[in-house]
């Protein structure tokens, strides 16, 4: 394969043009103490045939074929063939951010529609273009609150998911923000206690349902925040919000989440998208793209970029962030995605997740196992004792071909007999039977 | 073209979702949601079609030229596409345990290798999501380097470049540092005698992008490093650029500490619209300690994801990184190999022919060889004709050429910022070339040309300003007021003032 486009005589000639005598001496500004003056000590060009080899050897080396049980913020949910083909046309995925408007229309009206379907879902009045994932957007969104509400503390359940409450802690120093946990009490968010901390904070960030799975008393956690005068943050699963109540409905200031449910191959953790909502009066806090509707000089309606002078590359260091590549075209395949489902189809997807959530729960009860929260309500995900080591029972269950979840221990004091059990609809009842089997024995 | 939604119809589906046999557990009232989302309701070969006719009023590397300053718009090797959807990769859950992901893991520790290599420097982290997340981490490292040195306290200040991206100084504020500015001198190379000014004891480091903004290599990086590293300090590079010089020169053999590699633009991750991307940071030793977790690890049983680094700053973003991007970004560099220099060198031959061809038409403002890109200025048919840089790039899109970056970087009026990479043709490179001495002409014939350019995209110059002052942000539904939202959207709009 080659990938440039220059003959022998083509050089020639350019260089003829230029007036220099070969190519060497076009770098003559580089200084001779810093040129490498050797070959790049790197592995031997491959040609198309041998790189196709070689990557199917190193994904013949990952084990995908297990019943995936697993979740934890990644699910195996369909992904249906269209948005593949939409993903696959060269205009939208070999085009740049859409700086020049009359280029980029197809862009810019897709991302117009997905800021649309996101503001739908969440009930919030605003969503930016997209952040990188679940876990930068809930950086994104404490950065918001600290400058709405001139605060720098933040509050954080501790039944969110352990690796957006890590991403947070490792931005605060530079944002100033001081990161204060609670913990879960039985599997959620005692509202009390939330309220006891959350006195002066900037933002309140939950996750609903949260790591566990649970249903969070969602409408009292975002009362807490409200009464404090911190802006509540909902951490929410676009998937959950045909059958759950959106965010906006019960108080909530921003409504984020890690978007890979809809629309995005689980690919080893990305790249995915992060989704960014918010009320209107938040809007030029915002960080991120975000598109507006206009019309052209002939009255007809077209798209851009807009509220620009939030960004970095006008406003520089007064910017409300740095984010300038996002991650579109993972936002237009979850844009795809839900405009396949529809209303209708996003409800049954939830119900269809809450249904086969429910036989596994009741399967593996059945089969000797505990549920560690058998109080609360679950959405896709629960959490099981196996009555052993957790992270044994889950190596057990892979010696028949079953993936059966997410050991706890890992991020959570006092469940490490726990694994936390995904069921998308991709499962069956015959896969959840499995998974019983190889978990109860 | 009507949206989505406008197209919809109620009671069309478009994908059937699986429907066991089971009784759906009872929500809680409180919990339920009791209004629909309004998503649109559409057949599914509706929603194909949609898309498609999106993607036809949309310019990608596939439909033409798009010399987009600072970007590189190179082409995307379709073999990656077919790579990254590979069941063994794209199944792959992130939170396996090592042993199902030793394929993933070996890739991810093989293109750290070649990164090491590439940059002339000791570690890697693959995390960044992009360039910006890499520069943020870059100076979260830079903060813990000199906390575990009792300087942090005292090393506040990061010098910048005016020439720089608007990334660093935004990323500066975001790490809790302050801005130190630095000119550049008559050459384009940072203005030494403004710089040893600027560094002392308070400094903690550079950021500079090398080649620069302009296109061109500073000549004193030697001098700089000296200057840095003799006050303390650590420098940062901004691998934007890193096209122009991959084999020819190493940031880390120029002093640099820190480098972020934006694999979306040198290792041809497709921007898609404007994202994903992959901005890996490569350190010296003496910060790799602090580098985020998990780091990718071997030992004799395998690769592992090692998350035992007492001093990491922590974690960045999600798992170990955006495995996709590294898929198709190591595919990438496979198949160039050792060669890998040749790229660098047709793509600063691609963009000094195209320079040689138009540096008489436009103003240059700085007279020297350039790297993969070059700055022109359209300031004397600003002057001349009241053409602006803005005209010229509106008129290029007439000619089927995406436009050039506009108006940046900031230290020259009426920029034009061209990068052609070096995928492309000299044939592609003399229509350009030809295109914009076109227009230089037309400038002086007939300017409204010009002005009321472009005249056959799916729409005319569009109305930013109104844009900004009123948001119309989503699709209202028909629920609309004049301005095109629900009253109580348009009143919370009003009710914030923009920020000083």
């Amino acid at each position: 394969m080659s990938y440039i486009s220059l003959t022998d005589s083509d050089r020639e000639a350019m260089l003829a043009a230029i007036g220099v005598a070969s190519v060497e001496e076009l770098f003559r500004d580089i200084p001779d103490g810093v040129r490498l003056r050797r070959e790049l000590e790197l592995p031997r060009a491959l040609s198309e045939a041998e790189l196709q080899r070689h990557l199917e050897e190193l994904a013949a080396r990952n084990v995908a074929d297990e019943v995936c049980f697993l979740g934890a913020g990644i699910y195996d949910h369909h992904v249906p063939a269209v948005v593949d083909a939409i993903l696959q046309r060269g205009e939208l995925l070999t085009a740049y951010t859409p700086y020049q408007p009359e280029m980029s229309q197809g862009v810019l009206q897709a991302i117009f529609e997905y800021q649309t379907a996101i503001c739908e879902l969440t009930g919030m009045d605003v969503s930016n273009a997209s952040g990188y994932d679940g876990t930068t957007v809930a950086a994104d969104a404490c950065y918001v609150a600290k400058h709405a509400t001139g605060r720098t503390r933040v509050v954080v359940t501790e039944a969110t998911n352990p690796q957006v409450r890590q991403v947070v802690k490792t931005y605060a120093p530079g944002f100033g923000l001081e990161v204060v946990e609670v913990p879960h009490e039985q599997g959620a968010t005692d509202p009390d206690h939330l309220r006891e901390v959350s006195a002066d904070a900037a933002a309140v960030l939950f996750q609903h349902p949260n790591f566990f799975g649970c249903l969070e008393p969602a409408a009292e956690l975002a009362a807490a925040a409200n009464d404090a005068g911190a802006l509540p943050i909902a951490h929410v699963d676009l998937v959950s919000l045909g059958v759950l109540a959106p965010p906006g409905s019960y108080g909530c200031a921003m409504a984020i989440g890690e978007g890979q449910s809809a629309g995005n191959a689980m690919s080893y953790g990305g790249p995915h998208f992060g989704f960014l909502a918010a009320r209107g009066d938040l809007v030029r806090r915002l960080p991120g793209r975000i598109v507006g509707e206009t019309v052209d000089t002939a009255g007809e309606r077209g798209f851009v970029l807009t509220l620009q002078t939030r960004e970095q590359h006008i406003r520089r260091e007064k910017a409300t962030s740095n984010i300038t590549t996002n991650q579109t075209l993972l936002a237009l395949a979850g844009l795809v995605h839900l405009s396949l489902l529809g209303p209708q189809g996003l409800r049954e997807l939830g119900e269809t997740c809450l249904a086969l959530g429910g036989y596994a729960k009741s399967r593996l009860v059945d089969a000797g196992l505990e549920l560690a929260f058998p109080d609360r309500h679950t959405f896709k995900e629960f959490v099981v004792r196996t009555g052993r080591d957790a992270r044994e029972a889950l190596q057990s269950a892979r010696a028949n071909g079953i993936y059966a979840g997410y050991p706890l221990g890992r991020d959570y004091a006092g469940l490490d007999d726990s694994l936390l059990v995904a069921v998308t609809e991709k499962r069956t009842v015959a896969e959840i039977d499995r998974l019983a089997e190889a978990l109860g024995s | 073209m009507n949206l989505i939604y406008e197209k919809s119809q109620a009671g069309r589906r478009g994908l059937k979702v699986p429907r066991p046999d089971l009784p759906v557990p009872e929500l809680p009232e409180e919990h339920r949601r009791d209004v629909p989302p309004r998503l649109p309701e559409l057949s599914e070969p509706e929603v194909l079609r949609h898309f498609t006719a999106l993607s036809t009023r949309n310019f990608g590397i596939d439909t033409g030229f798009y010399p987009l300053g600072s970007c590189t718009m190179k082409y995307n090797p379709r073999i990656n596409e077919r790579l990254v959807g590979l069941p063994g990769f794209a199944g792959l859950h992130p939170l396996v345990e090592d042993d199902a992901a030793q394929g993933a893991l070996e890739l991810e520790w093989e293109l750290q290798g070649i990164l090491r290599e590439l940059t002339g420097l000791d570690a890697v982290s693959l995390q960044p999501a992009a360039g910006s997340q890499g520069e943020l981490t870059g100076l979260m490292l830079f903060h813990a380097y000199f906390a575990d040195r009792g300087e942090d306290a005292t090393r506040r200040k990061i010098v910048i470049p005016d020439t720089a991206h608007g990334t660093n100084p935004a990323s500066v504020t975001m790490a809790g540092y302050e801005l130190t500015p630095v000119k550049t001198d008559p050459r384009g190379n940072i203005d030494l005698d403004d710089l040893r000014g600027k560094v002392d004891e308070g400094t903690a480091g550079l950021m500079l992008t090398n080649p620069s903004t302009l296109g061109l290599f500073d000549e004193n990086i030697e001098e700089i490093a000296r200057i840095f590293h003799g006050a303390g300090a650590l420098m940062y590079y901004d691998g934007a650029n890193l096209n122009a010089v991959c084999g020819i020169s190493r940031p880390g053999d120029m002093g640099f500490d820190v480098v972020h590699i934006n694999l979306h633009k040198t290792f041809s991750q497709p921007h898609g619209g404007g994202g994903p991307g992959g901005g890996p940071i490569a350190v010296r030793h003496i910060l790799e300690p602090f580098l985020p977790v998990p780091v990718v690890a071997r030992d004799e049983s395998g690769f592992r994801l090692d998350f035992d680094r007492p001093k990491s700053i922590g974690r960045v973003r999600a798992f170990s990184g955006p495995f996709g991007v590294f898929v198709r970004s190591y595919a990438f560099m496979r198949a160039w190999g050792p060669a890998l220099t040749e790229m660098s060198e047709v793509a600063v031959l691609n963009a000094n022919y195209l320079l040689a061809r138009l540096k008489d038409a436009y103003e240059l403002p700085f007279d020297r060889l350039c790297m993969h890109e070059f700055v022109l200025s359209a300031r004397a048919l600003k002057r001349e004709h009241g053409v602006a840089a803005v005209d010229v790039a509106k008129r290029l899109m007439d000619y089927g050429f995406h436009p050039p970056t506009v108006y940046f970087p900031l230290v020259v009026p009426e920029a034009l910022m061209i990068e052609p990479t070096e995928t492309e043709a000299k044939e592609t490179l003399d229509a350009f070339a030809d295109a914009m001495l076109a227009i230089v002409r037309e400038a002086a014939e007939s300017p409204e040309l010009l002005h009321e350019a472009p005249h056959d995209r799916p729409v005319r110059r569009l109305d930013e300003v109104r844009a900004a002052k009123q948001p119309v942000l989503r699709y209202a539904f028909g629920d609309v007021t004049n301005e095109g939202l629900p009253e109580s959207v348009q009143a919370r709009f009003n009710d914030e003032r923009e920020i000083a």
